[in-house]
């Protein structure tokens, strides 16, 4: 599999949460406007490999990293890098929904404020664009002043997402978005996700094989902080190259 | 699953669990019980004192006359093995002419209790109630009515019209007197600061003529005022009239010194409820007279609540960003928990600490060094140096301020780690993070904290004692003088009130119920403030929590 126009590339990425190493020389390509998927069982360090894209991790005490990712050839280590500039290019959906305690208007507003957007008519436009992007406007347009926390888990998932595609990013992280969710308001957020990819480079986390299977074009798996197997998502689930993967994605352990 | 049948064992404990149910229940019946029976305490013995009495003539046995409210009967203590006798206990006011309020009377000395409707009580500007009748009415020393109900009838309209002219004397003396007297003071602080200037003479002594030339003016206006207010002072004493007492002895008092004329045993319950309406309104908005123990509380409720309002400006910012530093900057280790601690422990300080403290630091240090360096003219009377509604406020902050830094931190904490994380994945920084987010969310949390500092600051006297607060202040820290809110200033307070009322006072026996009614007020108070800060809380809980939660 040759990936030759990586928008990230993960190159011999080590992590240790204090002593413990969660992450063993991991590299691995991701090409643009394509989903890619990490699998594998619970503790196998793909959150927290994923947490490393936006440097989320540089907020939890005692954490180092050895190796380097790059975000369009450049060094996201680089000491002179603005880390909330690299955020604002890498947005990210976490595993709970987590809207700001404020009304639905002000959370997709929320990114366009910090960027320093203050005229009225602008921020409408990028929070009704944002909206009908993530599939919400409909539902959500004559209840634009009310409360975030007031709307069901599937639309407070979908507003993150539209909060996400306010600042305009360049890559959205997805972690575990749909573990929180039932059948129906995941399968929205899947058909969300593929109606994204014509502009967004996606990388999604999930502990679910068939939504690997369902959404992603690429797929990683990783195990006790190992990278087992890496490649298309077809080919993997077929026809896998590595024993380990095949137990995985066949259910003999996970 | 079969469920276990009971044995002994837990049939045991569960007669134990009931019995502790039981108790607990009763403990808080208990409480209940005994905050009920505060309330009702102060509402009955508070609301009762507003409440007009009729008037009772006692002929006695020896054919003296007494006039007077009955308060109470009770058996007067004698000899062992004797009977009590019963006695009565009267407000016979008059205390111009026998020099004490209340009196006893023995009831077996009684000869006979009237209620005649013509007795007339009058609330006077000094010497209290006078209970007696009017008998002559007079107008620049000459008789306009003489006779009871004649007088009464001239009283009424002239009444009115003093009462009008008296208002507008203490608007003169207030407003334009007042003014005048300020600018004339600041006029001679003027005058002694160029005497701490140095500058060349020549321009001193043009400056100094300047001066000079100004005060002149401004004390000729104020000789010109002084002038019409005696004026209008003699011609206010010009109406009086000539009052009788029940055993005959008569005084005569200007028409201007009465304050309320009333007949109580001609009034219907209808007329007794609107003044009894107006009695309440009257004590929680005039002013306090004979030494606090008639009139109003105003100046103490005024006082109370901006020394409150005041602290809470000061408490809400200081606890707050204490509370951000140690939960969202300082490093989590010993010393973080060391603070912690010792700011818990600072709640249990004792408040008189607190106010030796403020004496100490603010009233003397900081104010003694603002006098220094902005008032040195008018040293050596102490301007900012002394207890003022500023530091006594500021001590109260830094005695409830544990109180808000804890609530502020539990606040902070409540706020999940993910709804952080996702204001820093959209760009944001730790500062904006915190700013945006995590302290709108926290912010019912900080308002917990403020109602429960201003519930601590209204209820606390001992160390306001010395940093501020007075029995009686000339006048309200906020008034039409520039610049209007004057920090400086001393402040009257509910608390201080109550132990001034009680126990301080010449006239006990005529105060005790004001103390009633006065703790009754300070809960209104005390009440109000907090329901409008926990409605403020609903209101952002609202805001920020949404209806769902």
């Amino acid at each position: 599999m040759m990936i030759d126009d990586p928008i990230l590339e993960v190159d011999r990425l080590s992590l240790w949460y204090g002593e413990k190493k969660a992450l063993h020389e991991i590299s691995l390509k991701i090409p643009p406007k394509k989903i890619t998927a990490f699998i594998g069982p619970s503790g196998c360090g793909k959150s927290t490999l994923l947490r490393c894209v936006n440097r989320l991790n540089d907020l939890v005490d005692g954490v180092r990293t050895e190796g380097d990712i790059r975000f369009e050839g450049e060094s996201i280590y680089d000491p002179t890098l603005d880390i909330n500039g690299l955020r604002k290019r890498i947005g990210m959906v976490f595993q709970k929904s987590n809207p700001f305690p404020k009304s639905i208007y002000e959370n997709v507003a929320y990114g366009p404020r910090i960027q320093g957007i203050k005229k009225k008519v602008d921020l409408d436009e990028i929070v009704e664009k944002s909206l009908h992007r993530a599939a919400l406007w409909d539902e959500v347009k004559d209840r634009l002043d009310e409360s975030a926390l007031g709307m069901s888990g599937g639309q407070q998932q979908r507003l993150c997402i539209a909060r996400a595609i306010a600042v305009e990013p360049e890559v959205i992280l997805l972690d575990e978005p749909c573990s929180a969710l039932d059948p129906i308001a995941t399968a929205r957020i899947e058909e969300l996700m593929q109606d994204l990819k014509d502009q967004y480079t996606q990388v999604i986390v999930t502990h679910n094989m068939q939504q690997a299977s369902r959404v992603s074009d690429y797929t990683a798996f990783l195990y006790l902080g190992e990278l087992i197997e890496y490649g298309e998502t077809g080919r993997l689930f077929i026809n896998p190259a590595k024993k380990q993967t095949e137990d995985y994605i066949t259910g003999r352990f996970g | 699953m079969s469920r276990a049948k009971p044995t002994a064992a837990n049939r045991r404990s569960d007669r134990l669990g009931d019995s502790f149910t039981a108790l607990c229940g009763g403990a808080l019946a208990l409480n209940l019980l005994l905050v009920l029976g505060i309330l009702s305490l102060l509402a009955w013995n508070g609301a009762r004192y507003f409440w007009q009495r009729d008037l009772s003539l006692l002929t006695m046995k020896d054919g003296t006359k007494v006039l007077g409210e009955i308060w109470e009967e009770e058996k007067r203590p004698t000899e062992a093995g004797r009977p009590g006798v019963d006695r009565l206990r009267l407000k016979i006011g008059n205390r111009d002419l026998v020099g004490l309020d209340f009196a006893w009377v023995d009831r077996e000395q009684i000869a006979s209790i009237a209620t005649p409707p013509e007795a007339v009580l009058l609330e006077r500007l000094e010497y209290g109630n006078f209970y007696g009748s009017i008998e002559e009415v007079r107008s620049g020393g000459e008789v306009v009515a003489r006779g009871a109900e004649e007088s009464w009838k001239a009283f009424g309209p002239l009444f009115k019209k003093k009462a009008a002219e008296r208002d507008a004397v203490s608007d003169l003396e207030k407003g334009e007197i007042g003014e005048i007297n300020a600018a004339i003071e600041k006029l001679r602080l003027k005058r002694k600061k160029l005497d701490l200037l140095v500058l060349p003479e020549a321009e001193k002594s043009r400056r100094v003529a300047t001066l000079e030339q100004e005060l002149s003016t401004r004390e000729a206006e104020y000789q010109k005022l002084a002038d019409r207010l005696s004026a209008e002072r003699t011609e206010l004493e010009k109406d009086t009239v000539v009052l009788a007492s029940a055993s005959g002895e008569t005084k005569e008092v200007p028409i201007a010194g009465i304050v309320h004329a009333i007949r109580p045993n001609a009034m219907g319950v209808g007329a007794k409820s609107l003044l009894y309406a107006q009695r309440i309104w009257e004590f929680a908005t005039d002013d306090p007279r004979e030494s606090n123990t008639e009139g109003g509380i105003f100046p103490a409720i005024f006082g109370t609540v901006m020394m409150v309002f005041l602290m809470s400006f000061a408490v809400v910012p200081l606890g707050v960003l204490a509370a951000l530093y140690l939960r969202e900057y300082a490093k989590q280790g010993p010393f973080v928990r060391m603070v912690r601690i010792a700011v818990n422990n600072l709640a249990g300080v004792p408040s008189i600490v607190f106010g030796v403290f403020g004496l100490g630091f603010f009233v003397y240090l900081i104010g003694g060094s603002i006098d220094r360096i902005f008032y040195p003219e008018s040293l050596p009377a102490p301007t900012f140096g002394t207890g003022g509604i500023l530091w006594a406020a500021l001590t109260l902050a830094l005695l409830t301020v544990p109180v808000v830094i804890v609530a502020a931190e539990e606040g902070l904490a409540a706020v999940p780690r993910i709804v952080r994380e996702g204001s820093l994945a959209l760009g944001a920084t730790k500062f904006e993070t915190l700013w945006r987010v995590v302290i709108p969310a926290a912010a019912p949390g900080i308002l917990t904290g403020m109602i429960l500092a201003m519930a601590r600051a209204a209820g606390e006297v001992a160390p306001l004692m010395i940093v501020g607060m007075v029995k009686l202040a000339p006048a309200l820290p906020v008034d039409g003088q520039a610049p209007f809110v004057h920090f400086e200033r001393k402040f009257m307070h509910l608390g201080f009130h109550i132990y001034d009322v009680g126990f301080q006072s010449p006239n006990i026996e005529a105060t005790t119920p004001l103390v009633f009614a006065t703790a009754l007020l300070l809960i209104v108070v005390v009440t109000i403030m907090n329901l409008s800060a926990i409605a403020l809380r609903n209101h952002l809980r609202k805001k920020y929590a949404g209806s769902a939660v």
